[in-house]
C-alpha cells in the first residue's frame, strides 16, 4: 500500500503519521510538500494534524488554498482515500470534502488527553476490521474541535450513517460528559458521502506503539491495509 | 568613513537611564578612546545588563562543577552544553527564566519564554524534542494569581501546541512569597546526530552574514535591561518592553534552520534574544576571534522611522543570524524562500576584532566585539546573612500538638494547589505530539523515547523555594537531589543539570548571601551525584513591593535510559504487589507543608540531606530498575509518606488501593513526622512477590533501610488504623482542587 502525508508550514503530525504508517504498518509512505501541484498515483492520502499557516484567520482556512489540495481533491473524486486528522479534518471541512465546520472547544481552552471513541459505523475503509459498537481509546489535541453543522446536513449524516466516531464513555454511553469540546451530536469523525474521505479530530497516529501505551488507533491503518489489498 | 553626528552628549541622566555607573562608563571611555554615541551606548548597557553579562554572579557561578567525561559542549561556551548519549546522537539542554514580561504580560510573556528557549536549543543543531517549565504564583485565593496563572498556561500552550514540540512535564507552586513576581521557567531539551553540532562562530574572513526570519520591529526595546530591574507598581508602562511571539513563524525559521544545518553552506548560527542583533553580532565574533560588519539599512523591518539604536537593542522574535560559506549563498537564499522566510545578506565575517555597524555609507557603530561580549564588569558583591533566619530556623515542634484526624490531614494536604493534581496544566499543553512521550505529565520525570534506538530521555524539574528560603545551603542540595531521585525513580541515569536561579535584587547583601549559599548547596550535590552543570540562567530582582521571593533555585535534570524497557512507572501497577519504603525517616517537620498547611508555620529547619544516603539510594534505584525488581517507584516529597502513598494509587489507567498495616517506627519518631514529615532520599517501591527476595538482597549489599509496609489491594488507601479513605474520594479532591479554584474566578 503506498500513502502521502501532505505537509504544509506549520503541519507538526506530519512526521508522526510518517512514522506511523511507515516503520510501524510498513506501508511505502512519502511526503508531499503543499506546494505540489500533483499527487503521485497513491492509496491513501494522509492530512496531518498541526497548525497549517498558524491557523491564522481560521484553522485550515488558509491551507485549503495550497495547490496541494487540488490535488487531493482529484484523488478523492477517483474514490481513492483521504484522511484528515485534527487540522487535516479542518481543512478537509474549510475545502468543503466534508460538510460542517469547527468551532472552539466549549472550555474555550486547548485540551490534550485520552478520550473514549464509540465506532459507530463499520461500512467504511477506515474502520472495516472494526467491532460496530466498539470503543476506542484515542487522544485529542486541539482547540477547536466542537463540531458544528446545521439539522439538515446532520439528518443527512445520521440517514447516511456517515458518523463514524462519537465522544462516549469507557463503556460506549454518549452523554454531555463524555463530550470534551461539546461537539454536535457527540461527533468525533464522519466520511464523505462516497465513504472515501474521513476526517477526525482524535489522533490515533498516537496510539498506534505498544510503547506509547495503546495501539488503539492501529486498528484503522489495519482496515485500510485489508481493504486496499483485498 | 568618520563617525557621524549622532555622538549627542552623553549625560549622567542618560547613563541613569541605562543603568550604567560612572565607573562602567569610564571603562567604556578607555576601550572605546572617545566618547560614546548612544546606539554604542545602548550596545554597552545591554551586553553588560545582568541579564547578558551574569555581572553579579559570574564569581559565584564558578563554583559549580562543569567538566564530565560525557560533555561536549561546556556551559557557557556555546548558547547550550551538549552531551554525549550513545549511538551517534547528543543531547542539548536549556533552562530559562521569564519572569518580569509574564509578570506584566501573562500570555505573551511565557509564550515568548517558550519561543526563546526553543531557539537557543535549534540554534545548536539540535531539534527540539520536549519542553518543560516551572511555574511559581502567589496565592491561588487571590484573584490576581489566578489571572496571571491562566495567562502563563494559556501562553506557554500556545507557543509550544503551535510549534509541535510537546511539553511533558514540569513544576508548580503556589505561595504568597510569588505574589506580582510570578517566576515563569522554560527549559527545552533537543537531540543532534553528534557530527551535526553547530557553533555560534563567526569565522573565515569574507563569509556572508545573513539575517533570516521575522522583520524587526520596536517590540522588547531593551527587554534585557528590563529584565535587570525590580518590579515596581509601575512596570505595567514597560508593556512595550514585552515581546509578542509568533509561534508559527518559529515553527518555519526551525524547519528553514535544521534543513540549512544539512547543507555545507553553514558556518555558524545565533539566535537574537536578549539584546537582538547586538548581542548575535557580538558573541559570534568573540567566539570566533574575527571581526564583524554590519549595515542595518538592509536589515528588514516592520516599523518605519526606527533609528539605529533601536534596530540594535530590539528584541523582535523569532529572527536568527546565519553566518554562511562564501559562494553558498544560493543555498541559503533557497532554503529560506522555501519557508517564505526573509533571508538578508547584511554584512560580512572581517578581519580584526572590531563589530562595525553601518546605516547605508554612515557608520553608526564600532565597538571591539570581545569588549562587549566578554569584558563586561564583574563586581564581588557584599554579602549578609539575613537578619530573618535565625528566627525562622527556630521551631519547638515538641510543643506542636498531633492532629487527631489524620485522615483529614491528608485530604487537606491533597487539594493545597501546590500538591493537588496539575492536570488542569498539563491538559492545555500538547504532551503528545512527535508521538515519542513514553511517561506523561504526573510521573515523578517525563519520558522520551528516541526513534531508531533503545533508548530514552528522563527530565525532571524541581525546587523547594521555602527549603531554600529557611536553609538556602540545604535547599540548594535538596533542589538538586530531588530533581535527580525523580530521574533515577524512573530508572535513568542522571547525567546533567541546567539551572535557573530566580532571587531577589543582588545589591540587597541578604539576598546575595542566598544566593551564594543556594550555589554551594547546589554544587556540593552536583559533585556528589556526578551531574555537572551544563548552562542555565540567573534571574535578579525579582520583588514585589514586599519584598524579595523566596530563593527558587529550578532545577533541569536530565538522565539517560540506555535501555527504555527497564523504566519503571511511578504509579502502582497490579494487585498484590508489595509496598516497601526505601530510606529512614526522622523526626523533621520544619519547613514542611504539613507544617505549612495544617499549622500555618512556615519556620524551622528543612530535613537534612546526607549526600552519601542520597547517592547510595540513586544507585539501588538504578540497579534495581536494570534487573526489572520493581513494579513502581515513586519519590516521597511534599506532604510525605501519606501524600506518596495516595499519589501512587492514582494510577491513571485505573485507581489502585493500598493496605498498609505497619509503618517502621525509628527514630523515636512522632506520628506526624511519620505520616506526613519530609526526610530526604526516602522512596516508595511496589514490588511483585517473585522479586522480593532479589530486591531485598540488592537493598541490603547496598545498605539501604528497606521496609515492607504493606501490599497494594482493594480500593482504600489504609494507613494503619489512622487512615482509611476511598481511593476514589481522594483522588476526586486532587484533581478537583485546581480546577474548582479556577472557576470560580
Amino acid at each position: 500500500m503506498k500513502a502521502a502525508v501532505l505537509v504544509f508550514p506549520g503541519s507538526n503530525c506530519d512526521t508522526d503519521c510518517f512514522h506511523a504508517l511507515k516503520d510501524v504498518m510498513k506501508m511505502s509512505v512519502e511526503y508531499v510538500w503543499h506546494k505540489e501541484r500533483s499527487l503521485a498515483k497513491v492509496d491513501l492520502v494522509v492530512l496531518p494534524g498541526g497548525f497549517s499557516y498558524g491557523d491564522y484567520l481560521r484553522t485550515g482556512a488558509i491551507a485549503r488554498f495550497s495547490p496541494a489540495m487540488e490535488a487531493v481533491k482529484k484523488h478523492a473524486d477517483q474514490g481513492r482515500y483521504v484522511i484528515g486528522i485534527c487540522n487535516g479534518f479542518q481543512i478537509l471541512l474549510e475545502a468543503g470534502l466534508l460538510p460542517g465546520a469547527m468551532l472552539r472547544n466549549k472550555t474555550l481552552s486547548f485540551i490534550c488527553k485520552r478520550v473514549w471513541l464509540k465506532v459507530e459505523d463499520v461500512n467504511n475503509p477506515f474502520t472495516c476490521r472494526l467491532k460496530k459498537n466498539g470503543v476506542l481509546s484515542v487522544p485529542i489535541a486541539h482547540g477547536e474541535g466542537n463540531y458544528y453543522c446545521d439539522d439538515d446536513v446532520l439528518k443527512k449524516l445520521q440517514d447516511q450513517s456517515r458518523v463514524v466516531f462519537r465522544y462516549c464513555s469507557q463503556a460506549g454511553q454518549l452523554g454531555e460528559s463524555f463530550n470534551p469540546n461539546g461537539s454536535r451530536d457527540h461527533i468525533a469523525g464522519l466520511v464523505s458521502e462516497k465513504r472515501n474521505v474521513l476526517g477526525m479530530m482524535p489522533h490515533p497516529e498516537r496510539v498506534s506503539e505498544a510503547i506509547l501505551g495503546c495501539e488503539d488507533g492501529k486498528k484503522i491503518w489495519e482496515s485500510l491495509l485489508a481493504e486496499v489489498s483485498s | 568613513m568618520a563617525m557621524t553626528s549622532l555622538s549627542s552628549k552623553i549625560t549622567p541622566e542618560i547613563l541613569q537611564a541605562h543603568g550604567i555607573t560612572r565607573e562602567e562608563y569610564e571603562r567604556i571611555l578607555e576601550i572605546l578612546g572617545r566618547e560614546p554615541n548612544i546606539t554604542e551606548l545602548g550596545m554597552f548597557s545591554v551586553m553588560w545588563s545582568e541579564h547578558c553579562s551574569y555581572k553579579n554572579s559570574k564569581p559565584v557561578l564558578k563554583l559549580f562543577p562543569t567538566t564530565g567525561p560525557k560533555l561536549l559542549v561546556k556551559a557557557g561556551e556555546e548558547n547550550a552544553g551538549i552531551i554525549d548519549i550513545g549511538e551517534g546522537y547528543a543531547i542539548c539542554f536549556k533552562i530559562e527564566s521569564h519572569n518580569h514580561p509574564s509578570a506584566v504580560e501573562p500570555f505573551q510573556g511565557a509564550a515568548t519564554g517558550v519561543g526563546g528557549i526553543l531557539r537557543d536549543i535549534f540554534t545548536m543543531g539540535a531539534r527540539p524534542v520536549l519542553l518543560m517549565n516551572s511555574l511559581r504564583f502567589g496565592r491561588l485565593d487571590n484573584p490576581q494569581s489566578r489571572r496571571l496563572f491562566s495567562g502563563v498556561v494559556s501562553g506557554i500552550a500556545n507557543y509550544g501546541n503551535c510549534i509541535g514540540v510537546p511539553t511533558i512535564g514540569g513544576e508548580v507552586y503556589f505561595h504568597e512569597s510569588y505574589e506580582g513576581n510570578p517566576l515563569v521557567n522554560a527549559m527545552c531539551l533537543g537531540i543532534v546526530p553528534t557530527k551535526e553540532i553547530v557553533k555560534g562562530c563567526a569565522h573565515g574572513v569574507g563569509n556572508p552574514v545573513y539575517y533570516v526570519g521575522a522583520a524587526t520591529g520596536r517590540d522588547g526595546l531593551g527587554g534585557a535591561a528590563f529584565a535587570s530591574r525590580e518590579l515596581t507598581e509601575d512596570s505595567g508602562e514597560d508593556r512595550p518592553a514585552v515581546q509578542v511571539g509568533d509561534p508559527f513563524m518559529e515553527k518555519l525559521l526551525l524547519e528553514a534552520c535544521l534543513e540549512l544545518i544539512k547543507t555545507d553552506a553553514l558556518v555558524g548560527m545565533q539566535d537574537m534574544g536578549a539584546a537582538g542583533l547586538t548581542c548575535s553580532g557580538c558573541e559570534t565574533a568573540s567566539r570566533g576571534s574575527t571581526g564583524i560588519e554590519m549595515d542595518l539599512a538592509k536589515v528588514p523591518r516592520r516599523e518605519t522611522g526606527m533609528t539605529p539604536y533601536e534596530i540594535m537593542l530590539s528584541e523582535s522574535q523569532e529572527r536568527m543570524l546565519i553566518i554562511a560559506k562564501k559562494g553558498k549563498e544560493k543555498i541559503v537564499e533557497e532554503i529560506f524562500e522555501k519557508w517564505d522566510l526573509h533571508a538578508v545578506k547584511i554584512g560580512k565575517v572581517r578581519e580584526g576584532h572590531m563589530m562595525r555597524v553601518r546605516e547605508g555609507e554612515k557608520l553608526v557603530a564600532e565597538i571591539p566585539a570581545k569588549s562587549l561580549a566578554d569584558e563586561g564588569p564583574v563586581y564581588i558583591r557584599e554579602e549578609r546573612e539575613p537578619d530573618y533566619l535565625k528566627e525562622a530556623q527556630t521551631l519547638d515542634w515538641k510543643k506542636l500538638s498531633i492532629p487527631t484526624d489524620l485522615g483529614v490531614v491528608l485530604k487537606k494536604l491533597l487539594e493545597h494547589p501546590s500538591i493537588a493534581s496539575k492536570a488542569w496544566v498539563w491538559q492545555q499543553y500538547d504532551h503528545m505530539v512527535r508521538t515519542d512521550t513514553v511517561f506523561y505529565p504526573g510521573s515523578d520525570a517525563a519520558l522520551i523515547r528516541i526513534k531508531g534506538t533503545s533508548r530514552g530521555i528522563a527530565v525532571s524539574t524541581d525546587c523547594n523555594g521555602l527549603y531554600c528560603y529557611l536553609d538556602p545551603y540545604e535547599g540548594g542540595k535538596i533542589a538538586v537531589a530531588e530533581a535527580a531521585r525523580n530521574v533515577a525513580v524512573s530508572g535513568a541515569q542522571p547525567l546533567g543539570v541546567t539551572n535557573c536561579l530566580n532571587f531577589g535584587n543582588p545589591m540587597k547583601p541578604e539576598v546575595f548571601w542566598q544566593f551564594h549559599r543556594v550555589v554551594e548547596g547546589m554544587t556540593a550535590a552536583c559533585k556528589a551525584l556526578e551531574t555537572p552543570v551544563t548552562g542555565g540562567n540567573v534571574s535578579f530582582y525579582n520583588e514585589n513591593p514586599t519584598g524579595a521571593i523566596f530563593p527558587t533555585s529550578t532545577i533541569g535534570m536530565v538522565g539517560l535510559l540506555e535501555k527504555i524497557d527497564n523504566r519503571v512507572p511511578s504509579f502502582f501497577q497490579k494487585e498484590g504487589d508489595l509496598v516497601f519504603v526505601a530510606g529512614e525517616t526522622f523526626n523533621e517537620i520544619g519547613g514542611s507543608h504539613y507544617l505549612m498547611v495544617i499549622h500555618q508555620i512556615q519556620k524551622g529547619l528543612p530535613p537534612r540531606l546526607d549526600l552519601d544516603r542520597e547517592v547510595r539510594l540513586q544507585k539501588f534505584l538504578m540497579a534495581a530498575a536494570n534487573n526489572r525488581l520493581m513494579s513502581s517507584c515513586h519519590d516521597m516529597a511534599e506532604g510525605g509518606l501519606s501524600v506518596a502513598l495516595s499519589e501512587c494509587c492514582f494510577n491513571p489507567k485505573g485507581y489502585l488501593g493500598a493496605n498498609v498495616p505497619k509503618l517502621q517506627r525509628q527514630n523515636d519518631l512522632r506520628e506526624d513526622a511519620l505520616y506526613f514529615g519530609e526526610s530526604q532520599s526516602r522512596v516508595v517501591i511496589s514490588v511483585d512477590p517473585k522479586n522480593r527476595e532479589k530486591l531485598e538482597k540488592l537493598a541490603e549489599k547496598m545498605k539501604i533501610p528497606f521496609f515492607q509496609i504493606g501490599k497494594v489491594e482493594g480500593d482504600s488507601l489504609k494507613i494503619e488504623e489512622r487512615i482509611d479513605e476511598k481511593v476514589g474520594t481522594l483522588a476526586a479532591i486532587y484533581e478537583q482542587a485546581i480546577p474548582k479554584q479556577m472557576t470560580s474566578s
